[in-house]
């Protein structure tokens, strides 16, 4: 039965999720955007987020995005980030991403799914008025897989906001729907009786409590239905057609303690106290925590004592006693348990967010005792929520506890980098600056070079490719010349006519081999230019290790300062606001487990007074006087 | 159910009405909720807390974005990084049990998936196996994947040659249940 109740709390809480809508694109060209998808898939929203933010901030910091291997999916992207923070259950910042979704040039499938999941989303966190302004916002296509289930919410959203005559018109239109099955006749039913078509809503409920079902939801819905409407006729004493209802409920479903008391009060309100006696005596024995069960212990010995079987009720009140004893003491032990933080600490307990059965092994835990008073309580969308968003703020905490660690790790690796390469660097800048101004003088000189060689081309200056050979040579006889000025012997004359011969010789092969020079020079160039290629390349490779040297140190103090006090801030938020919601859950839980003990020490009162009548009762029939006097 | 019989438990017959008025209530609840909750604790509070922890994700989502950024600023440097991921094609269906990687001669990274990671590869999420430090210039890349293809085990091992230039370098590995695919920028 428990796990009936938790496998029924998991589906619901499944159902009531704002599970995200987001699929993959045929072909992701940003493998980021699919890490942030891969992520989300798992249902790790928070990395899915930071991941797909800090791709966004970078794609918006682009000069030229269109570039981006993002931007091929920037639309997905800016949907994606907003459905994650929906699926994260932070609708305030996702509702503005799917607003901008909404408003921006979407085609109107996707704007209408989004427009959905934000109107759930705001359903679900109890703003019927903001879901309503959102679902009245759908206007075009909408995507088939949402067809229905958008209806249904349309239905859900105005009976919340007080319109059943629209709701029940949008319901009746969904009556052949089969994954709603029962799920939309039970709320017609209630939505009519609540336009005051008292008649026709019994006949939804009544439908809904005859549906053939075999998923365990629908079959939820048919035995609360049948629950309603027996209580509805019990309320008007109609206690045949009630206990009929009632006992179409399953006896192993999680309204059947419910319907087992309904059931025999219908016999014992027609003085049918031993047909009374068969769902009681059923209801007696299940699990003591129940608060049909605990009101049953008392009915049973009610009933027997009606029988005059007073004995037999005496022994049967001793027993409820004893059992609403050791329940007030399990509650007294809860109550001090809670104040004590044991289950807020079980609450956050890593092992049991790997089960979707966690209440169950959340009953098995030890120092958690309360959780058996407390699956209804557990299974309201109050204390999920207060419940998810406790567990959201134990995660973050931890996040930033390790964040610091990080922050400590990264200060540590910055500190080694300058020891190290604070000391190497000025002496490498020295000899950089050295090798710097010889490589700007080189090439200065080849661009002297490809210029002159340039200008060639127009007009030819063989001298300019004179060998250095040729060139001594020359400069050797202008030297002889300058020594011969003055003279004007036959000696000097000679040596004249062999330089001239000599300067003859020396400019036949300059004009001469000009051609093959000139060529023989730009090949040179070229090969000279691949040196200075590499030479650059060579450079440019120093520099940025130069830069990256520096850069691996330098930079950090202000970014990593302003992220520490960031933590630190957020990390006092946080424990702020854990204490104020760990709070407000074993308040919730208190007030819970108060009130079950508020009413069992009322049971142990009446117990005890019936135990004592019925004992004199006995006692008074064994001697044979009248009970009656 | 009847009030006008004495009886000893007339306290509990009593409760009987709270009962189902209780039902009633837990019965509308699927329509429309309570305006608010019982005990010391309002629905104002809640939404109030609950708008307060809005804002604290939204506060500590920022940090961890600015710290993604300084950490890849300061751990993995684009002209030394290489990222490396795993992606598995659309239509896929066998069951990736590990994946092994060595760059350069070092096992790098090794990944065992768990079946929510397999399933978030099949619908067409890409997983970061590995983000490291490389030298400009080419580096043999090994890959092998193991896990089950059609009810028998299948092992596949590919090496490749990667080329790391000035900018951060990024590798798909692609993975079918018969061939391992790389495709780098």
């Amino acid at each position: 039965m428990i796990r009936f109740v938790a496998c029924i709390i998991s589906v619901l809480l499944a159902v009531s999720s704002v599970a995200a809508g987001t699929t993959a694109p045929d072909e992701v060209k940003d493998l980021y955007f699919g890490e942030a998808l891969y992520l989300a898939f798992q249902e790790e929203w928070f990395d899915a987020i930071s991941r797909l933010d800090t791709e966004l901030t970078l794609h918006h910091a682009l000069d030229e995005p269109g570039l981006d291997s993002l931007y091929a999916h920037i639309n997905q992207a800016e949907f994606a980030v907003g459905d994650f923070e929906l699926a994260y259950r932070m609708h305030q910042r996702a509702g503005r991403a799917i607003q901008a979704v909404i408003e921006g040039n979407v085609p109107a499938e996707v704007r209408n799914e989004a427009v959905y999941r934000l109107a759930k989303m705001y359903f679900q966190k109890d703003q019927p008025r903001n879901a309503l302004f959102a679902v009245e916002r759908i206007e075009g296509k909408v995507p088939e897989a949402i067809r229905h289930d958008l209806s249904f919410l349309r239905a859900q959203i105005l009976m919340a906001n007080g319109r059943f005559e629209d709701a029940v018109k949008i319901l009746r239109s969904m009556q052949g729907v089969e994954s709603l099955a029962g799920f939309s006749t039970y709320n017609l039913g209630i939505a009519l009786i609540r336009t005051g078509k008292e008649q026709e809503g019994r006949l939804f409920l009544d439908h809904t409590g005859q549906i053939d079902a075999d998923h365990a939801l629908t079959m939820a819905v048919k035995d609360k239905s049948n629950l309603v409407l027996g209580s509805k006729l019990m309320e008007e004493e109609n206690y045949d057609a009630a206990k009929l209802i009632l006992d179409r409920v399953r006896l192993e479903g999680p309204f059947s303690n419910r319907a087992l008391l309904g059931s025999g009060w219908a016999d014992a309100s027609q003085e049918r106290y031993e047909r009374a006696l068969v769902p009681w005596s059923l209801l007696a024995k299940r699990e003591a925590t129940d608060p049909s069960v605990q009101e049953g212990m008392l009915a049973l010995p009610y009933a027997y004592g009606k029988l005059k079987v007073y004995s037999r009720a005496a022994v049967l009140y001793g027993r409820a006693l004893a059992v609403f004893n050791a329940q007030v003491d399990k509650l007294d032990a809860s109550i001090k348990c809670i104040r004590e933080g044991h289950f807020l600490k079980a609450l956050v307990r890593e092992e049991l967010k790997q089960d979707a059965n966690w209440v169950v092994k959340l009953r098995q835990l030890p120092q958690t005792p309360e959780t058996y008073y407390l699956l209804e309580l557990m299974a309201s969308h109050e204390f999920q929520e207060s419940l998810k968003n406790y567990q959201d703020l134990e995660a973050l905490r931890r996040r930033l506890s390790a964040w610091e660690d990080d922050l400590t790790a990264f200060e540590e690796i910055i500190a080694t980098r300058r020891a190290y390469y604070a000391p190497l660097l000025p002496a490498i800048d020295q000899r950089f600056r050295q090798l710097d101004s010889q490589m700007r003088l080189r090439l200065e000189q080849r661009d002297h070079i490809a210029h002159r060689l340039n200008a060639m081309l127009t007009a030819p200056r063989p001298d300019y490719l004179a060998t250095s050979r040729e060139r001594v040579a020359n400069e050797t006889m202008i030297r002889i010349e300058r020594q011969l000025e003055g003279r004007t012997d036959a000696e000097a004359g000679k040596i004249r006519e062999r330089i001239r011969r000599l300067r003859g010789v020396l400019q036949w092969s300059i004009h001469t081999e000009y051609d093959h020079r000139f060529t023989e020079a730009h090949k040179h160039l070229r090969d000279l230019n691949a040196e200075v290629d590499l030479m650059q390349k060579q450079y440019a490779a120093f520099v940025r290790t130069r830069q990256a040297a520096t850069q691996s140190y330098e930079g950090y103090d202000g970014p990593i300062r302003r992220l520490r006090h960031g933590i630190k801030e957020s990390g006092d938020k946080v424990k702020a606001l854990m204490a104020r919601q760990g709070h407000q859950i074993e308040a919730m839980a208190v007030d819970e487990l108060r009130r079950r003990r508020d009413r069992l020490s009322e049971f142990q009162i009446k117990a005890r007074f019936a135990m004592a009548d019925s004992y004199d009762r006995a006692t008074t029939t064994q001697t044979g006087e009248d009970p009656g006097q | 159910m009847n009030p006008k019989k004495k009886n000893p438990c007339k306290g509990a017959t009593m409760r009987y009405g709270a009962i189902l008025a209780t039902l009633l209530i837990a019965a509308l609840v699927m329509a429309s909720p309570p305006a608010a909750l019982a005990g010391s604790i309002s629905r104002e509070q809640l939404k109030g807390l609950d708008e307060q922890v809005q804002e604290i994700k939204s506060d500590v989502l920022a940090i961890a974005a600015e710290l993604n950024q300084l950490e890849e600023r300061l751990l993995f440097p684009s002209n030394t990084q290489i990222a490396l991921f795993v992606s598995v094609p659309g239509g896929e269906k066998f069951r990736l049990d590990s994946v092994r990687i060595q760059l350069g001669g070092k096992p790098v990274a090794y990944h065992i998936y768990s079946f929510k990671e397999l399933e978030a590869l099949q619908k067409g999420g890409v997983q970061r196996i590995y983000t490291g430090n490389v030298r400009a210039g080419d580096h043999d890349l090994q890959v092998e994947a193991a896990g089950k293809s059609g009810g028998s085990d299948f092992t596949l091992k590919e090496i490749f040659t990667v080329t790391k230039n000035v900018g951060p370098k990024i590798v798909e590995i692609s993975l079918t249940d018969d061939r391992i695919a790389v495709k780098d920028d």
